[in-house]
């Protein structure tokens, strides 16, 4: 059914559809839109699930793990600082080898307090063993949490479902709704693996001795190795369902592109425009969005950027004393395969507008330079105020 | 693709207004994207929200920064801000104020269609309280052509219950014939 979603209720709708059971989280602007409609379905009737209120969001994380090992559909939901609180739950949940779905909005963290979009609160959490998707649009949001159930249930890890604060978040667009009997078939209930039952005790998330942690770790990385085959399945699965499917990474014009623009999370829209703008303009421009981030869809971007002449990478977030994260992670795939040079850019932190004239810029000063500079540029930045 | 601009103050409605532009026109048919300016909601602060319709699918995600047409549902913002900030040729601008489209000295000479409705009277009138976000919609229906009443009419009564809904409609519908449209 088509309908009109703010991209907050398309996550909301998904949970909905894939008959979570337990839910539970700490509101946190920019996430509140999805908690909010997720506590109506539950109390309404409309999900058959329990909505555990808590004290905090590492609380929030503790009551999902504790759910997922009990056997049920679990999901939860945060930003920014509320993410940072969790981190340690973080690991408890993927090294607990528990299919726990979370949607993680985007927001700046402080201080200075800030409520806006900012990529640097999920990428903080790369290393805790979830797997990552960040999303581009509304539709994809709800068709993204939907396949992350899949996913997550198969391997045995956590799913982070990622969107931009308010442009993504809060801004209401058409959306096509899947009825619940189709996605009962695409989605069928949770059977785990393992589950706290009291009828056949045993303990989990134990002691590891030397003897067996390593091990407990290398399974962990050849789970995450597989996701990029296994989403690859799903996704041929659900296209065949639902007729949409999205990959690892998004090409758009890349084949025959010399400058190829790499992005992630709604810029990647306004990038579509300007590529068409710069085609239009006789220029051989090229946009390739980073879907999954965790894990790193290294083949895809080989297969991808193999026969551009400069990646341009513009990146919404920072770490400190390193630069852009994607471009960082890029340099660091292409390594051994593509010697393609890779231009780093900042934009957008703290939710500034990235803009078509931000995307332009990018363009404009990758071709125009001849060696990328070791530290990222950072684009629009108001020199006044550094002053 | 036609690109909208509403200004309002926290509670006026301005978001409200532009989801209910983007539902209407999607219902049409049409591709919409509806967004807020993004601050933290204060009653009274200026807000300023967004709205694009076009019939192919919108990959824009930037704020719009070249509006088609711009709404101001206060009249008291027009003294803080240039509501034609970024509007080329041929742009529409849809005030609530009692005052006549030609006394809008500040767009004298360029080429802007003035649009003004006295939204706060007929709001107080229809709804017991000046707030025109509804109201304004009868304005934007009738100085771009782009939807018609009927267009709004099911999203306004799905979003505001029958009861209240038609009260809205009815102070739309009064604001589409009462407006002064400028040369």
């Amino acid at each position: 059914m088509k309908t009109i979603l703010e991209g907050s209720q398309a996550c909301a709708e998904a949970v909905r559809l894939a008959r979570v059971q337990v839910v539970s989280a700490y509101p946190i602007t920019p996430q509140t839109h999805i908690v909010e409609e997720l506590a109506k379905f539950c109390s309404d009737g409309s999900l058959n699930g329990r909505f555990l209120c808590v004290e905090s969001e590492h609380s929030a994380m503790a009551a999902v793990i504790g759910a997922a090992a009990g056997g049920v559909r679990t999901f939860t939901a945060s930003s920014s600082q509320g993410l940072a609180l969790m981190h340690e739950m973080l690991h408890w949940a993927a090294g607990g080898r528990l299919p726990i779905v979370m949607a993680e909005v985007n927001r700046a963290l402080g201080p200075g307090w800030n409520l806006w979009a900012d990529q640097t609160d999920s990428l903080a959490q790369r290393d805790t063993g979830w797997i990552q998707l960040y999303c581009a649009d509304g539709q994809e949001v709800l068709d993204t949490t939907l396949q992350a159930y899949r996913l997550a249930e198969a391997v045995n890890l956590p799913v982070m479902v990622i969107l931009d604060a308010f442009f993504l978040s809060h801004t209401w667009e058409p959306v096509d709704l899947p009825a619940q009997e189709e996605v009962d078939q695409f989605l069928p209930p949770y059977a785990p693996r393992f589950r706290m039952d009291t009828d056949h005790p045993q303990s989990l998330h134990g002691v590891a001795p030397i003897g067996v942690y390593m091990e407990m770790r290398r399974s962990m990385q050849l789970a995450m190795e597989a996701v990029p085959e296994l989403l690859e399945r799903i996704e041929e699965e659900f296209f065949a369902r639902f007729g949409r499917r999205y990959g690892p990474v998004e090409p758009y014009l890349c084949d025959d592109a010399d400058v190829i623009l790499v992005t992630s999370g709604t810029a990647a829209g306004t990038a579509r425009v300007v590529v068409d703008q710069l085609r239009a303009e006789g220029q051989k421009a090229g946009l390739l969005r980073i879907r999954m981030f965790r894990p790193f869809p290294v083949r895809s971007v080989h297969e991808v950027l193999k026969s551009a002449l400069k990646v341009a990478v513009l990146d919404r977030n920072c770490s400190f004393g390193a630069g852009g994260i994607f471009a960082s992670e890029l340099r660091s795939a292409l390594q051994g395969g593509n010697p393609v040079p890779v231009y780093s850019y900042i934009a957008g932190l703290g939710g500034r507008d990235i803009t078509v004239e931000t995307i332009r810029d990018c363009f404009a000063l990758t071709r125009g330079t001849d060696r990328p500079a070791i530290e990222s540029v950072w684009l629009g930045v108001k020199e006044e105020l550094l002053k | 693709m036609l690109e909208i601009r509403l200004h309002g103050r926290g509670g006026q409605g301005a978001v409200t207004s532009a989801e209910l532009i983007a539902i209407a026109a999607i219902n049409k048919g049409n591709f919409a994207q509806a967004f807020p300016s993004f601050g933290p909601e204060r009653r009274g602060a200026p807000v300023v929200a967004f709205c694009r319709v076009d019939d192919r699918k919108i990959n824009i995600r930037a704020k719009v920064y070249k509006p088609d047409v711009v709404i101001v549902l206060d009249p008291g913002l027009l003294s803080l801000l240039d509501p034609t900030e970024g509007m080329g040729e041929g742009g529409i601008l849809i005030l609530n104020t009692r005052k006549k489209p030609e006394e809008i000295t500040q767009v004298s000479g360029r080429n802007i269609k003035v649009v003004t409705v006295d939204a706060n009277k007929i709001a107080t009138e229809e709804l017991g309280r000046p707030i025109v976000n509804t109201t304004m919609l009868g304005g934007f229906v009738r100085a771009t052509g782009l939807l018609g009443i009927e267009d709004i009419k099911e999203p306004l009564l799905e979003r505001f219950g029958k009861k209240l809904g038609e009260r809205n409609l009815k102070a739309m519908e009064r604001a589409y014939h009462e407006v002064s449209i400028g040369e």
